[in-house]
Parts: C-alpha cells; structure tokens; sequence
C-alpha cells in the first residue's frame, strides 16, 4: 500500500466520529431513497403481476336490472375483448359469538364454474360446486378474521331470509387487494368481507334472475378507456347503470395507487436534503482537515507530489465517508423494505409479493450518494491542489475581525466577552453559520412535515367524526322508501334519533370537465349530518342549488355561481342545469349536497330515504343490533363509532412507530451538523478557549462559549426549520391528497414544539458530547501549541 | 525582605508520554518574596516552564508541596485551582494568548468581568501605554503591543502573582524593551510578586532575584542589590 493511501485509512480512523456523523447523514438519504423506491417498485410488480395473472378488469359498472343479453351488446363494443357479468349486493351477516352485524360483498359466481375476469385465487379449499345453493368461498382476511374455515356454516340474511351457508374454500381477489366496507376507512376484516356464490341463488336472492346488476371488462391493447366508458354507459342507461369506470375510479386500487403515489413522493422529496446535508457537512469538514494539513500538503509538494495527486487524496478521503454512508444506506434500507413490504401486507391482501427493490435504486441512490459527497468536497479539494508549497508551510494567516454593526448593537447590551466572542465568531464566519443554521432547519423541516400528517388525519377525523357526522349508526336500505321509515326506524330498541338521507349517483359535468360522484339530499332540521362552510363553519344548505366540495369544484373548474350539467344515474335519470350555490370543506369523499326539497322537486318524486342516520343508547346496543339483523329492508350498517375507535386504534399503533422512526431521521441530521460544527469550533478555538481556562475561566464559562454558539445557531434555525416545515407540508398537502381523501393543511403547535424540541436536545446531546473533548485538554500543553 | 508569598518544597514533576518518562523537575525548593521580581534563566528543557505552570495551578507536582501564602496548592481540587488562577495570579505567554475576536479593550474586559476588584480596562490598557489602541483587534496590533494587551489583561484583575513565560520571546530587541518597561513598571507601582521566565540573559539586570535551571533543578541563585530599568537592556 502507498503511504499516502496509509495516511487515508488512518485519517479516516482519526476522524471516525465525524466521517460517521456524516456517513449517517448521507446514509439516510440513501436508505429512503431504496426503502421508498425499493418497495414501490416491489409493490407495483406485484401488483401488475397479480392484476395480470387474475385478468383484473379495466372498466366497472353497476347497473339496477339488466338482462343478461345485454352481455353480447356489451362484448360487441370496440375496444372490448372480454366480459363478465354478475350479481352484485350487499347483506347483513349474524357470525356465531358476534353482537354487532358484520356485512359481505357477495359476488355470484358464473354457472360454468370459475370467472373469465378478476378471477379469485383459491387460498385453501375449492370454490363452490355448480348447482349448490348454499356453499361459498370467501375472502381471506374476513374468514381468518371471523375463524371461519371450510366445512364451517355461518348464517347471511338474503333477501330478508335467514340462510345457512357453508365455507367451501377462502380466496384472494385483485378487486379487494384493500378492502373496505362502504363508508368506512380503513379495512376491518371482522365486520366486511366478500363471498363468492352461485349465480342461481344469488340473482334468486337479489332478485336478479336471469339479470345482472354488476359487470367487468377487459380491454383490448390500444383501446379507448373513455370511449368504451362512454358506450357502456349508453348500453346500461335504461337498466340503472350507475356510471362506468376504469381502474382509476375502483376503490382497491384508488387506495393502492395513492400508497403509491406517497412512496414515489416520498423519495423524491426526502432523499435530496439528506444529501444536500452531507454535501456541505464533506465540505466543512474537509476544509478544515485541509487547512490544518497545509503543512503536510507544503511538504508533499515540496517532495513533488502534483497537486492533482494530492487532490485526488482528499477526494479518496471524502469517497470513503461516501462509501460508508451508502452501504450503511444499502443496508438499513433493504432490511426496512423487507419490513414496509410485509407491512403493506397487512393492509393489501396479495396472493404473494414480490420483493424486488431493483438494482436500479441501489445503483442511482450510491451515484447520488457518492455524487453528493464528491460535489461537497470539490471547493475544498480544490483548495488543496492549488497551495503553494512555500506558503502551505506557513501557519494560516490569524483570522482578522472588523466591528461590524453587531458591535454597536451588543455594545448597547452590554454583553459579556464570552458572548462577544459567541457573536463574533458568527458574523466572522457567515458561511459556516449559515451552513450550521440551515442543515438543523433542515432537520426540523422532515421532523414538522412528517408530523403534520398525523395533525392532517387528527382534523380529517375530526372533520369526518365529531363535526360532520355525529350519528351513531348509518343504515343502509335495500331500496328506496318513503320517508315515514324514520318513523318506524323510531322503534328500533335504543334508538333516539332518527334522520332519513337520500343519496344517488350522479355525472357532473362543466365544459370538458366530468367526474363520477353522489349526490346528498339534505334535509331540514337536519342535524346528525352537517356540512361545512370552507372556513369550518357550518353551514346551512341553500334552497337552490348544488354545494359542492373544494376538491371537486377545482377539478371541475366550478366556483360559486357557476352552472354546471348534473346527469342523474338513478331514476329518473334525469339532466339538469344547476348552479353551484356554495363550495363546502370535505376531506373524505367528494359527495355533493343539496336541498331535500330541492332535489325532489327536481326528480318530480315525493321524498324518499335510502339511508337511515341514528342515535342510539350504547346500553341498547345488543338489542338494537339483534333488531337489525332481523330487519329485511336494512343491507347494511355503519358503527360510526366503531369506525372511529378502529381509526384511532390503527393510527395510534402506527404513530409511534413512525414517529421514532422519523425522530431518528431528524435526531441523525442535527447530530450530524451540530457534532461536525462543534468539532471544527473546537478544533479551531482549543488554543483559545484553553487560554481562558488559564485565565482563571471555570469549565462551564468556557462550555459556554462552545455550546453557545451552537445552541444560539440552533435556536436561530427552529423559526427557519418551521417555515421550511410549512413548505414541505403545503407540498405534502397538495401532492398526496386524492379523491378518497383530501390531506389539510393543518400544522399544530404541538407539532412545531416536538420538532423543535428534538433538534434542540439533540443538538445539546452533540455539542456537551464534544465539549467533553474540551476536559481532556491539559492547559499546559495547549499553550505551548501554535498553530 | 517581605515575607514569602509562595513556598515550593521538594517538588518533582514527572511527563509519561507513551512509554517515555521524562523527569522535568528533579526536586525544587524555593520562595518567592512580595514585591519582588523575579528572573528564571535556563537553556529549553531546563524546567523553568513546568515550574511556572505549577506555581500558576496549571500543573500539579509529582510530589512534593506548593504553598501559597499558607495554602498547600498541591491538595486543592480542580475548582479551586481555577479560582486560585482567577483571583490571584496573572499569565503572560510568549505568544500572547489574546482572543482574535475581541478587541484590546474587550480582551482585558474579558478578565476584569470575573475578577473580585479589578481596575477598568481603559487604565490596565493606559498603564501599558496602549491607551490609543484600545478599539483595535489583535490582528490590527504589532507583535508588541499585543504582548502588552495581554500584559494588561494580567494586570488588570490586580493579580498577587504576575507569571510571565517568555514574554519577549516572540519579539524583537526594541520591542521586547518595552514589553519589558510595562512589566517592571507594574512590578515597581503595584508591588505584584513578578516571576519571569527567560533563556535571554540580558534580562537578568532588571531582577531583584536571578534563578538559574539545568535539568530540573535550580543551579544557581543570584541577588540584584540594584536592578536596572529595562530601558538600557539590549539583545
């Protein structure tokens, strides 16, 4: 080995703590930018694989009746390579041991045995024989979650009749790879699960008899989406179609997709100021090392060494820091892909996933790494190759300070020498501080932005709990019925309140803009539902006209007073032209309100409900579930406070492992500033700050002059690191929302104080772990050094 | 004479560097008498700097005793050494060991902020003749006037001891002379006890005392009746 690559090692075994300090920087850059694109690239894969080998569909409709011969219109459509049509609904299910009603998809099956299109993967078991009327297969989740297996009998209130049916087999289906009940929010496999049974008992119970009411399609390559969409809908109009869609619009993949969506962001926002960190941290601290080295750099060139091969040294040293940050980088974040996947899992039920993080990412994350590192060091190295021999031997010229307008100011205070020196060495060195300043800012920037997620969810439950809906229990009806079922709903055990909704499916459409959505009636003296104005206020439904959600209203370019198509996708089918009265705040869903008298005026109908809004005493709970489950007219059911309790549950399980995992992102990037900071600031000022020891100082008074320069520093950078914390969110806000859910921008104070909290005590923990350094110095000798 | 202000009894001092021992003081008796000035001769290695930094609390003996006015230095804890250094003894070091980042003014503020009755710094720094200079940083000041900021930084806390270790080892002749003026005349006006480390032996004739070192020990002891004024002093 050369004695300069020797000298190399042993630099970098010297300097261990702070190449470490900034090799974690670094590697944590690296490690998101794998975990994130590693398990995004997994995930897809999967996904696309799963989706394939099921021949998931690409366009859904549902429709009220339509004869099966409308299948064969329905293939002739261009772009149409394949159909499956099928009985659709939603029962009540009663589960042996189980006092709350859950409810299930059921899917018929089609007479010739498995489905042409999103086929269901046999988990354990066999799907149901043809011809047998009472076995099912169901999906997975749902079974294990109830203990169900095959050859067990659980009981599904069909068509108002209590019916026995027996688990043949439990499957997966790319339609449910995340599954939830209508309204809910997250997966709750004890309460929602899907079945797949025979057509001929489930178009008997729904019935459907020689119809269907739900239909699936796959496309031909090259074919036209909204075309297709577009004929489907003209097809199924007369049978209450309720609108087709692609995949963008199926509520599986909405979730995945938007999962996705948030790793891609995720690694396109975080990695970068990871590296930007380490960047200026390499370039610190090699500027200093070579400043201290001059006299070696003197010597080697004054034996001959070319100030490229010396360049090339310092770059070595610097790419070995780089090399450390990026395998510990490599390291860390395949293992928590692995992780993440197998998380994911939980929520995404696939029948296998592929964890493929890919060379790719690897290989772009140590470019990028290296990259950053390199770049970092380039001024420093620079610096080296161009000394002069003769004046590289020379000892630096002593730094020269001017009174500056800081002078004036502190003068006025009448500050202590201690804290002049703290200012001075501030206003002497701007780059350095500001360096210092923005790299803790930094930190507290990721801590605020990732933070302010869980705050975002806090007032989207918030929002959607306690100041939109604050019914206990939502029924869902079979049909639609009079209004009076309120009244008869009254009677139901431990009901105290009753409030009838109406909702139905309605295309809104304004210039080229169109999107699917519902419409909400809301009624007079309504006060279970409320909506709210954009400011949170709530707000009163005008007499005419359409409220519609910000979301929505931007997407279809709409503002107050504007007129917009409304096509209604339920009979009456109506088109209207309708002003939009108010926009309203909704986070959850993009549904659209109006008046009740208002809209019943307009559908000519007298008014009718298909939702039951109630408040009912948690002490009558078990009687009123049983009263439910007997009931024929109700398919399905909606705990509110269920929903919420399982809400928080999930969030509160998640949250602390996601804050210690971010708190050690925004811990790793203060040390690492703040430690390398201190060291130069000691490296510098030993002779300094040893001489005020000698003068008869105290530890402490000297500590001071460290540690407060860097805390000072560390202070100056919070305001900073929140307004940096602020931006991040805003783009957080705008990129992640989607239309299941809209993410607010909502940053609380206790949010700000954690984050500034973390870095602060942090920073402390580096600078006293440096100043320790500052003991070790024996007096005597500092001061027979002269740099 | 006065009575004695430090006692040092039977010191040794041994360096362990790696596997080297180095015996730096080899057995030290002395005292040091108020108001004197006192000039400690030596050739480099002599052991006249671990002296000094042992009767200024840097170090700690080996073995043996150092008393100051009664108080056994060589038992007091680390604490109490820096309150000894900063009421009672004033530093002046060969390369000044100023603060770059304060002013003259403010280096000598930085002392007679923690000091029990110092004078203001605007008279530390007008008995050393820098009353013009006091706004300057040390980069703005020559080799000698920085010496005597720190001169009157030492002073200024109205120290019992001023140790001084090669004060004119970084300057010239003519310079030095004044560095050397400031000294004397603050030994002579404040009576501060002044030893003076030096392998320049021209300084000796500003003495009441001349102590030789070789090799960790005091070779010889010289008594001044009639010490010069730096002035006529040359090198």
């Amino acid at each position: 080995m050369r004695a300069l690559d020797r000298k190399l090692l042993r630099d970098l075994r010297r300097l261990w703590a702070q190449a470490l300090a900034i090799a974690l920087v670094l590697g944590c850059g690296v490690m998101v930018l794998v975990l994130a694109t590693g398990t995004e690239r997994s995930l897809r894969m999967t996904r696309a694989s799963y989706y394939d080998r099921s021949h998931f569909a690409e366009v859904f409709a549902q429709a009220t009746r339509a004869p099966k011969g409308l299948v064969t219109d329905i293939a002739r459509i261009p772009g149409v390579a394949q159909v499956e049509a099928r009985v659709a609904m939603t029962v009540l299910l009663d589960l042996p041991g189980m006092l709350r009603p859950a409810q299930a998809r059921v899917l018929s099956l089609p007479a010739t045995g498995a489905p042409v299109l999103n086929r269901p993967t046999l988990r354990l078991g066999r799907l149901p024989d043809p011809g047998q009327t009472d076995e099912v297969a169901l999906s997975e989740n749902f079974a294990e979650a109830s203990n169900l297996r095959p050859g067990m009998s659980f009981a599904a209130i069909l068509n108002g009749q209590r019916r026995d049916l027996r688990v043949t087999g439990l499957v997966l289906s790319p339609e449910f790879i995340y599954l939830i009940g209508p309204g809910a929010l997250l997966p709750d496999d004890r309460h929602f699960g899907v079945i797949w049974m025979n057509e001929d008992p489930a178009a008997a119970a729904a019935g459907l008899t020689g119809a269907f009411n739900d239909v699936s399609l796959r496309l031909v390559r090259g074919a036209v989406e909204p075309a297709v969409i577009a004929a489907l809908d003209r097809l199924l109009a007369p049978y209450g179609g309720a609108g087709a869609y692609g995949r963008d619009r199926q509520i599986s993949d909405v979730f995945l997709s938007s999962e996705l969506d948030q790793l891609h962001a995720m690694a396109v926002i975080l990695p970068p100021i990871f590296l930007i960190v380490a960047a200026f941290l390499v370039n610190m601290v090699l500027g200093r090392l070579i400043l201290l080295e001059r006299p070696i750099i003197g010597l080697l060139k004054a034996s001959g060494f070319t100030g490229r091969e010396i360049a090339v040294h310092y770059l070595k040293l610097s790419i070995g820091i780089a090399v450390l940050g990026v395998l510990l980088g490599w390291g860390v974040g395949w293992w928590l892909g692995q992780q993440m996947t197998g998380l994911y899992a939980q929520f995404y039920r696939f029948p296998y996933l592929i964890y493929a993080p890919g060379s790719a990412s690897f290989a772009l994350s140590g470019v990028m790494g290296i990259g950053a590192v390199v770049l970092g060091a380039l001024r420093a190295v620079r610096a080296s190759a161009r000394l002069a021999p003769a004046t590289a031997m020379l000892p630096p010229a002593p730094p020269f300070y001017r009174r500056s307008l800081i002078d004036r100011l502190a003068e006025g205070l009448r500050l202590r020498q201690t804290t002049m020196m703290i200012l001075r060495s501030i206003t002497r060195w701007p780059g350095r501080a500001a360096v210092t300043v923005l790299g803790v800012a930094a930190a507290i920037s990721v801590l605020v932005a990732c933070f302010f997620t869980f705050d975002s969810i806090d007032a989207v439950i918030d929002e959607a709990f306690t100041l939109t809906n604050r019914q206990h229990v939502t029924l869902q009806l079979t049909r639609n019925a009079p209004a009076s079922v309120a009244e008869d709903a009254a009677h139901l055990p431990g009901v105290m309140r009753v409030e009838g909704a109406f909702g139905l499916p309605v295309r809104l459409t304004h210039g080229w803009h169109s999107a699917l959505t519902s419409v909400e009636a809301q009624g007079q003296g309504t006060i279970l539902t409320r909506v709210l104005g954009e400011g949170g206020q709530p707000l009163v439904v005008p007499p005419e006209g359409l409220v519609l959600p910000e979301t929505l209203a931007r997407k279809l370019d709409l503002r107050a007073g504007d007129r917009v198509t409304m096509a209604l996708l339920a009979p009456p089918r109506d088109t209207l032209s309708l002003p939009v009265a108010r926009i309203m705040r909704q986070s959850l869903g993009e549904t659209v309100q109006i008046a009740s008298p208002a809209l019943f005026r307009l559908m000519r109908e007298a008014p009718q409900v298909n939702r039951l809004n109630l408040l009912v005493d948690p002490r009558q709970l078990p009687a009123f579930y049983a009263a439910v489950k007997a009931a024929p007219a109700v398919d399905g059911i909606l705990l509110w406070t269920e929903v919420r309790k399982q809400f928080d549950e999930t969030i509160n399980e998640n949250i602390l492992r996601s804050v210690i995992v971010y708190a050690i992102l925004g811990i790793l990037i203060t040390v690492g500033v703040i430690y390398n900071a201190a060291r130069i600031q000691l490296s510098e000022r030993a002779y300094e700050l040893a001489s005020l020891r000698v003068l008869g100082f105290t530890r402490a008074e000297v500590g001071y002059v460290l540690v407060g320069e860097l805390m000072l520093l560390t202070v100056l950078a919070i305001p900073l690191g929140f307004l940096g914390g602020y931006g991040f969110s805003a783009l957080i806000s705008a990129g992640f929302s989607s239309e299941v859910v809209r993410i607010p921008l909502v940053i609380t104070r206790r949010t700000y104080a954690i984050a500034g909290l973390i870095a602060f005590v942090s920073a402390l923990a580096a600078t006293l772990l440096v100043r320790r350094r500052l003991d070790r110095v024996t007096l005597a000798t500092a001061l027979k050094q002269r740099e | 004479m006065a009575g004695a202000v430090f006692h040092v009894q039977s010191v040794t001092k041994t360096y362990t560097t790696g596997a080297v021992e180095v015996l730096a003081l080899r057995g030290i008796d002395l005292e040091l008498y108020e108001g004197e000035l006192v000039v400690f001769l030596g050739a480099s290695g002599s052991g006249k700097s671990t002296l000094l930094n042992i009767l200024g609390a840097l170090d700690r003996p080996s073995s043996g005793h150092v008393l100051f006015r009664g108080t056994d230095l060589t038992g007091l804890s680390e604490a109490a050494l820096t309150a000894f250094r900063r009421d009672h003894v004033g530093f002046v070091f060969q390369f000044y060991n100023l603060v770059p980042s304060l002013t003259a003014r403010e280096n000598v503020a930085l002392v007679t902020e923690i000091a029990r009755a110092p004078m203001r710094p605007e008279e530390a720094l007008d008995r050393v003749g820098l009353a013009n200079r006091i706004d300057h940083f040390p980069a703005e000041l020559s080799g000698g006037e920085q010496q005597r900021v720190a001169i009157a930084r030492a002073i200024a806390k109205r120290p019992d001891v001023l140790l001084c270790d090669e004060p004119t080892g970084a300057l010239d002749s003519k310079t030095g002379v004044t560095v050397l003026e400031a000294l004397y005349d603050v030994n002579r006006d404040l009576g501060t006890v002044t030893a003076l480390i030096t392998h320049n032996a021209a300084i000796r004739q500003m003495a009441n005392r001349v102590i030789r070192m070789g090799d960790g020990r005091i070779v010889g002891v010289e008594d001044n009746a009639a010490p010069q004024p730096p002035t006529g002093i040359e090198w």
